[in-house]
């Protein structure tokens, strides 16, 4: 008992007050050792850590190339302006070969061993919907660039943003009357057969038939597809408008079989240019394409009124007037969707400043401070245009261009408006816990 | 579309499809009898080639003919070299182990995909057909030079056939994959003969892939269909067979050109995946081979 008593007296045991002193200021002596110096440093100029999940080899390499060199010249911009919050960006990439499987690994791996703050950048949709769980699992917000109508439906996470880029079925939806009004009401869609294609199977379809026109046939073709003819039989006779969305390398190919069957007895002929994104349109074999239309999300070739803010953006980012690069003119840029990871980085630097965000336990507090954005202005950080944000199902909306194949360009002559785009939500991911 | 013009029309992309294929199976097929070795970078020599071609194509100018001409020549002379090298380098060393050489080919499929994609680039690039006619039928329009690949895939299949069987090349070539140790023994120099016969096969490959590029452009990960569909040729053909390989890649090109039309190219690709099962169950041997020794 005696023993007990005296280990818990302070007076009568050994530790005095200078021994107290002592223990005291070594602790404070560790407060301030490295670790501690660097952790106070972070929150103040160490860099925001962005993850870029890049396709730099797989199917999608000639996107992802484009999306690495948009990104690149936005966070120039950014750093050059003093950066986030007052600290630099820094962007780490990982390749994840366009494959779903690996896209979860480096969602995985950004947030666990390179330690970023938030992931960045995907493209296709099907590595978004295989790398929004593992995201939703580690609570990363994960900031996606890939217009697939995925992130919109409410069935991803509350960790899936798309700020940047307006969705599939929002496209289809807004260049719908313009389709009926100007080449046709019977259509025949051509699309890949996965998650890409089936928005526009699944939304192009109703938006027609309010406008009066009908979908005659739906042909989808496998993606691994390299020969085409064999499906062209499959087009009505009637048909008056043939829609095609096509991915891939097989596109040109296509288009030529098409040229081929159809001879210079061809129905009118719309596609999105996700088609002919990083081809040039004057390849052999593309002469078919003269006077068909095509959508663009952002367009190609410099237009006679584009903005002050579109010209910086084409300058920054280093592509001429015919949407190649300034320094190689054979090599076609993704034009039509690599503005969305330049608006994407802006959202973010946005939501950061709106949270004052200052490292991953943050995270929680960027996510809705991201929801609570509504609207972008058309300026240098939005310079495809003005858009709206629905914080609710995380997808933004935007003006839509129409552009007609003349002279070997792409002019533009039809934009939608916003409205021309929006659609009835479907679901609500704020309701979800964070 | 009636019925007759839609038969028509599949059996001529069948026929197209059956020619490329049959200059590539029979590249492999040939390494296989010949070696005893199973060469999966096959398919990236059949890239090479495209790629190749579209780099010649781009370098010479004038009539797109002259280029075609040209990359029909040098893109196969090239893609024989790098395979020649790379048998010399990297098979030879493995003594052709049959694990081991499948092991170096995978290795050899990565490396040559990704000096594609850092050299050529991710991007699809379209070669100018030699020349383009278009042929128009009652009912559609068809390429004239899609019927020409099936003439030249033709002559160049009586070539090898006449190499084969009426050269002094051939018969070491035969004499090799008959037995190798008595050709050995009877002075062939058996070494040189399977660099050869390497280099020939990825030729062939690189032909097949000139000959399409006109109408299906050069891609760094074009390599991986001709490949699994070379591989089904040849084992329903029989390894080492060149009259079973001109019959399988006819039956699996016109049959996926006719069911992939009329019902769904998937179900073409199910049928050719069956009969392969099949042909290994009840005769693995191939169609035309003859069981190994």
């Amino acid at each position: 008992m005696t023993d007990s008593k005296r280990f818990f007296d302070l007076g009568k045991s050994g530790l005095t007050r200078r021994t107290a002193l002592k223990g005291l200021a070594a602790g404070a002596g560790l407060m301030a050792a490295p670790g501690f110096v660097r952790y106070s440093q972070a929150q103040s100029s160490a860099p925001i850590k962005i993850g870029f999940q890049a396709h730099r080899t797989g199917i999608g390499a000639a996107y992802g190339r484009w999306y690495e060199k948009t990104t690149n010249a936005a966070v120039k911009l950014i750093n050059d302006a003093g950066g986030i919050n007052g600290r630099p960006v820094e962007i780490i990439v990982e390749d994840d070969g366009t494959d779903p499987k690996r896209g979860a690994e480096v969602v995985g791996k950004f947030a666990s061993q390179h330690k970023t703050d938030i992931v960045f950048g995907t493209l296709f949709s099907h590595v978004v919907v295989g790398s929004a769980p593992t995201a939703g699992e580690l609570k990363i917000p994960y900031y996606v660039v890939s217009e697939g109508y995925h992130v919109a439906s409410g069935k991803l996470n509350r960790w899936v943003f798309q700020p940047g880029i307006t969705d599939v079925r929002s496209q289809v939806t807004s260049v719908a009357p313009w389709v009926a009004a100007n080449l046709g009401k019977k259509v025949t869609m051509i699309y890949p057969d996965y998650a890409f294609g089936y928005d526009h199977r699944d939304y192009f379809a109703p938006a027609i038939k309010a406008q009066g026109g009908e979908v005659v046939a739906q042909i989808p073709i496998p993606p691994t597809e390299s020969s085409f003819t064999k499906y062209l039989p499959q087009i009505p006779a009637d048909t008056e408008v043939l829609y095609h969305v096509m991915v891939g390398p097989g596109v040109l190919t296509f288009v030529k079989e098409l040229g081929e069957f159809y001879g210079s007895n061809k129905p009118q002929l719309f596609g999105f240019i996700d088609s002919l994104e990083a081809v040039d349109i004057n390849s052999p074999g593309l002469e078919f394409l003269d006077g068909s239309h095509f959508w663009e999300g952002s367009p190609r070739y410099a237009q006679a009124n584009d903005s002050e803010a579109m010209k910086a953006y084409r300058a920054a980012v280093g592509i001429d007037d015919n949407g190649a690069s300034t320094t190689d003119a054979k090599d076609v840029s993704t034009a039509a969707h690599m503005f969305g990871c330049w608006e994407t980085l802006y959202v973010i630097k946005k939501a950061m400043e709106d949270s004052g965000y200052k490292g991953p336990e943050d995270r929680a507090k960027l996510v809705e401070a991201t929801e609570a954005l509504t609207e972008f202005k058309d300026g240098p950080e939005h310079p495809q245009g003005d858009k709206t944000f629905n914080g609710k199902i995380h997808q933004v909306f935007g003006h839509q261009n129409i552009s007609k194949v003349e002279g070997g360009k792409l002019n533009v002559v039809h934009r939608t408006s916003i409205e021309d785009g929006m659609y009835e939500p479907e679901g609500d991911y704020t309701t979800q816990p964070l | 579309m009636a019925f007759f013009p839609h038969l028509l029309l599949a059996t001529l992309e069948g026929l197209v499809t059956s020619a490329v294929l049959a200059l590539t199976a029979l590249g492999l097929s040939l390494v296989f009898g010949v070696m005893r070795i199973v060469n999966v970078a096959h398919g990236e020599f059949f890239m090479l080639g495209a790629v190749l071609a579209w780099a010649i194509t781009t370098a010479v100018s004038g009539h797109p003919a002259l280029g075609f001409a040209a990359a029909l020549v040098l893109s196969p002379l090239i893609v024989g070299a790098i395979a020649w090298v790379s048998e010399r380098l990297v098979l030879r060393r493995v003594e052709y182990n049959p694990e081991a050489t499948i092991v170096a080919t995978i290795g050899l499929l990565y490396i040559i995909q990704q000096l594609a994609l850092t050299f050529y680039g991710p991007e699809a690039r379209p070669v100018a057909p030699p020349f383009n006619v278009r042929i128009q039928l009652p009912w559609f329009g068809y390429s004239g030079y899609k019927l020409s690949i099936i003439a030249a895939s033709a002559l160049l299949l009586l070539a090898t056939w006449l190499v084969l069987t009426r050269t002094r090349i051939g018969l070491i070539m035969r004499a090799t994959q008959y037995d190798r140790e008595t050709a050995q023994a009877f002075g062939i120099p058996v070494g040189r003969v399977y660099g050869a016969v390497f280099a020939l096969g990825a030729m062939l490959a690189a032909i097949a892939a000139v000959l399409i590029v006109p109408i299906q452009q050069a891609h760094y990960l074009m390599g991986l269909d001709p490949l699994l569909l070379s591989f089904i040729v040849v084992i329903i053909g029989g390894l080492g067979s060149l009259r079973g390989t001109v019959i399988a890649a006819l039956l699996i090109g016109v049959s996926d050109g006719i069911i992939s039309m009329f019902f769904s190219p998937t179900l073409a690709k199910i049928i050719a995946t069956l009969v392969v099962a099949m042909v290994l169950v009840f005769r693995p041997q191939g169609l035309f081979g003859t069981a190994t020794k």
